[in-house]
């Protein structure tokens, strides 16, 4: 299989690098080749964040450039712009529907940028409220998990495989939570994509 | 299989080649080498003040015939450079590795810099993983190779090496006995009587490490095709074998000495030669050294920063991939002090008082970003206290603003109690803060010598830094809440009066050490919008629509900082 790139790109705190593991670990446990590039440091203060996940037969570099992300997954609006030019041509765009202010527009330094989410509609981007669907099956902190769900239905790598992983792999008391949050994330993709 | 990053596969070669004692000064991106490793069984991990410590610890452990690891970030190996150069007159007992980790792009560090330079200067082997799987290995036979050949072992790594994951296969240790401890003043006193015909020893070594390199299988030629050869080692490589398909690659597992005799045959095998490498030419200028002509890219490789398959396509002349335009109008998302921070008012109030603030490396660094904008200088670790000297000696007689160093608990332990001192020694002014926020919070939340928290949890003690700070002979040192504007207030400009040195013990936990929830305040209706607490720069703070304050409620800790600074009470509890 020909190297695939997902970039996971976020704010600091919203739980990329669990995401990232879980689909590291889901592809891995498929059998297939994996690297996962984080940045830590001072981009967890509250700061924008990457991961970049890739995965096939034999993965090379732990990066990759403009234009050649194979998915881009953003857990926030403006960070999603952000990371527009990693994404490849036609390739798939999941974006979790939230705005998160960064300082500098608290303190009216910046302003956010206009018409976020028609811009990145017109880029081809599925929205998907993670917070409320995490929210509705009973745990608004698994919309991180809500959204590794939305990711799955574009992988090729079987609903049971990261099922397993996710149960291996949250803190025991958290895993029905986190399994019905896949299992929502994952129905949202499928659901708008027959519509 | 399992996946492993970098860190955590060095920590496991070390582990499996019995290495029993493991040390280091935190630092990303080398940070959880040592924390794992210190997680495993039968071995002995501990935190040291800073880097030269952990290195001459580490010496010692070794001479005692001990296996070691010693872990470091990039900037740690100047400051272990000392020890470093004399271990490589002194050869080691036990198997002594040093992990240098490089930060190209300076995600978090305060310079690129490049650790062959070290490996070659101080003359130690070095090595260079491209995976998880090579660090692993690396890291275990970096022991024998340490052994075999009486000499420290580089294992250097970049973040993208370090914090990678890339899958692995960890195997079993062995743990070997000790070599029992004899005395060898010939070899460990390294006087001039001794250390002269030692340089003859380590000279003598080098020539054995070139000749082994020659027939190192770390170093490894993937044949494509016969027109462009590149020469290239770590994450670098990575990058190359995916950008050039065609190209014939020597990679390079050993980076100093590097292999001369091969790298003569591999540059004649292919019409052009390459070098390519992150934010140094190191390694170009050792392949040229070797009489090789190196080729320049048909476009010029970035020379500051990291590499990806995209730049170095780019390098070689083929074209970016198709994509977007990066849009211009978004705000930045810098990293920001947490909300209920304890450094947040020592930078409001050092800012409303227009002082010179002279930084350091952590956390507080943040404090130098807008809104707050309250550091003047940040150079390296125990600087702050040291220029804030420098400052008030070249400004004395001046008319001037206050001199201030803010300086964090574990980087005062790390060389900043050094550079006091030397200050007071000096009879030097200046008021210098002590952020004790009970751990080394930047990396991790580490412990340290003033938390009295150990790396495998051993019981300790608590150094008090004001009994240390008065017995340096510190007349005006006082112990401060944070919390408390007002307090931090009078202390700063009592402390700044004085002629003489004082410091000043600003004395809170780190939010994220102790979490107490408190609840969330809100914002009422006497708010004016008049942006007092916005200039606090909490992320859990910002303004309405209607320009009036407005609080985050899933950010906001309750902490009370912002309600000092309201004028109208018009921020309250629920």
């Amino acid at each position: 299989m020909q190297t695939k790139t997902i970039l996971l790109c976020g704010v600091g705190g919203q739980g990329t690098i669990l995401a990232a593991d879980l689909l590291a670990f889901s592809c891995l446990e498929a059998g297939l080749d994996v690297k996962v590039s984080e940045i830590h440091g001072m981009a967890q203060r509250g700061g924008a964040v990457t991961t970049v996940v890739r995965v096939g037969s034999a993965v090379q570099s732990m990066v990759a450039g403009p234009g050649e992300a194979d998915i881009v997954m953003a857990f926030e609006t403006t960070e999603a712009l952000r990371n527009l030019p990693d994404l490849k041509e036609g390739g798939s765009l999941i974006v979790n529907d939230v705005a998160i202010r960064p300082l500098p527009v608290l303190t009216g330094a910046a302003r956010m940028p206009e018409r976020a989410r028609e811009r990145l509609i017109e880029a081809g981007a599925l929205l998907v409220p993670a917070d409320a669907i995490a929210r509705s099956v009973g745990n608004a902190k698994c919309a991180n998990v809500v959204l590794v769900g939305a990711l799955s239905a574009r992988m090729d790598v079987p609903a049971e495989v990261w099922e397993q992983v996710i149960a291996r792999r949250v803190p025991p008391k958290t895993v029905e939570a986190n399994l019905a949050a896949f299992r929502a994330g994952r129905a949202f993709i499928l659901e708008s994509e027959e519509i | 299989m399992e996946l492993m990053s970098g860190n955590e596969a060095i920590a496991q070669g070390a582990w499996e080649a019995g290495c029993t004692i493991g040390v280091a000064y935190p630092g990303t991106p080398s940070t959880e080498t040592l924390e794992a490793f210190g997680a495993k069984e039968g071995v002995y991990a501990e935190w040291c003040v800073n880097e030269k410590v952990a290195l001459e610890v580490g010496i010692g452990a070794s001479a005692a015939g001990a296996r070691v690891l010693v872990t470091m970030k990039h900037v740690g190996v100047n400051v272990a450079a000392d020890p470093l150069f004399t271990a490589a007159y002194t050869g080691v007992g036990g198997g002594l590795v040093l992990l240098a980790a490089d930060d190209p792009g300076m995600y978090s560090s305060q310079n690129e810099q490049d650790s062959h330079y070290y490996a070659q200067a101080a003359g130690v082997p070095c090595l260079d993983p491209a995976d998880s799987a090579e660090a692993l290995r690396f890291a275990r036979e970096a022991y024998e190779i340490s052994e075999r050949f009486d000499v420290p072992v580089m294992l250097r790594s970049s973040v993208r090496i370090s914090h990678t994951k890339t899958p692995v296969e960890p195997g079993e240790r062995t743990v070997a006995p000790a070599a029992p401890y004899e005395k060898n003043p010939a070899k460990w006193v390294m006087m001039p009587a001794f250390a002269k015909p030692r340089r003859h020893d380590q000279l003598a070594r080098i020539d054995a490490l070139r000749a082994w390199v020659e027939e190192c299988p770390y170093n490894e030629v993937v044949r494509r095709g016969d027109e462009v050869g590149v020469v290239c080692a770590g994450a670098a490589y990575q990058h190359v074998a995916e950008a050039l398909p065609e190209a014939s690659l020597f990679k390079l597992g050993v980076t100093w000495p590097v292999p001369t005799d091969a790298l003569r045959a591999f540059a004649d095998s292919v019409d052009r030669l390459y070098v390519v490498e992150e934010g140094s030419t190191y390694l170009a200028d050792a392949v040229r050294a070797c009489g090789v002509t190196v080729s320049d890219t048909p476009r010029t490789l970035p020379r500051a920063g990291e590499l990806s398959p995209s730049l170095v396509r780019a390098a070689f002349g083929f074209e970016e991939a198709p994509h977007a335009e990066p849009a211009a109008d978004l705000p930045g998302r810098p990293p920001a002090l947490c909300p209920g921070c304890p450094h947040r008012l020592v930078f409001k109030e050092l800012s409303r008082m227009r002082a010179i603030v002279t930084g350091d490396i952590g956390c507080y660094t943040l404090g130098a970003l807008p809104p707050l904008s309250a550091m003047d200088t940040t150079v390296d670790m125990g600087a702050s206290v040291s220029m804030s000297h420098g400052f008030e000696l070249a400004l004395a007689g001046t008319d001037h603003k206050p001199v201030v160093a803010v300086i964090g608990d574990s980087t005062f332990a790390h060389s900043g109690l050094s550079s006091l001192i030397s200050t007071v020694y000096n009879r030097g002014a200046g008021t210098v803060c002590v952020l004790d926020n009970r751990t080394t919070a930047m990396t991790g939340r580490q412990g340290n010598p003033f938390n009295g928290v150990t790396l495998q949890n051993r019981p300790s003690r608590e150094l008090n830094i004001e009994a240390v700070v008065a017995a340096i002979g510190v007349g005006d040192v006082r112990v401060v809440d944070p919390n408390d504007a007002e307090a931090v207030r009078t202390a700063l400009k009592e402390a700044t009066a004085n002629e003489d040195i004082s410091v000043i013990v600003f004395r809170s936990p780190c939010v994220l050490l102790e979490r107490k929830p408190a609840k969330p305040l809100w914002v009422n209706g006497n708010c004016t919008g008049c942006g007092s607490c916005i200039s606090l720069g909490c992320p859990a703070l910002g303004r309405d629509g209607e320009g009036r304050a407005c609080i985050d409620a899933a950010l906001c800790i309750g902490c009370g900082h912002c309600t000092q600074y309201c004028r109208f009470n018009a921020i309250v509890p629920e």
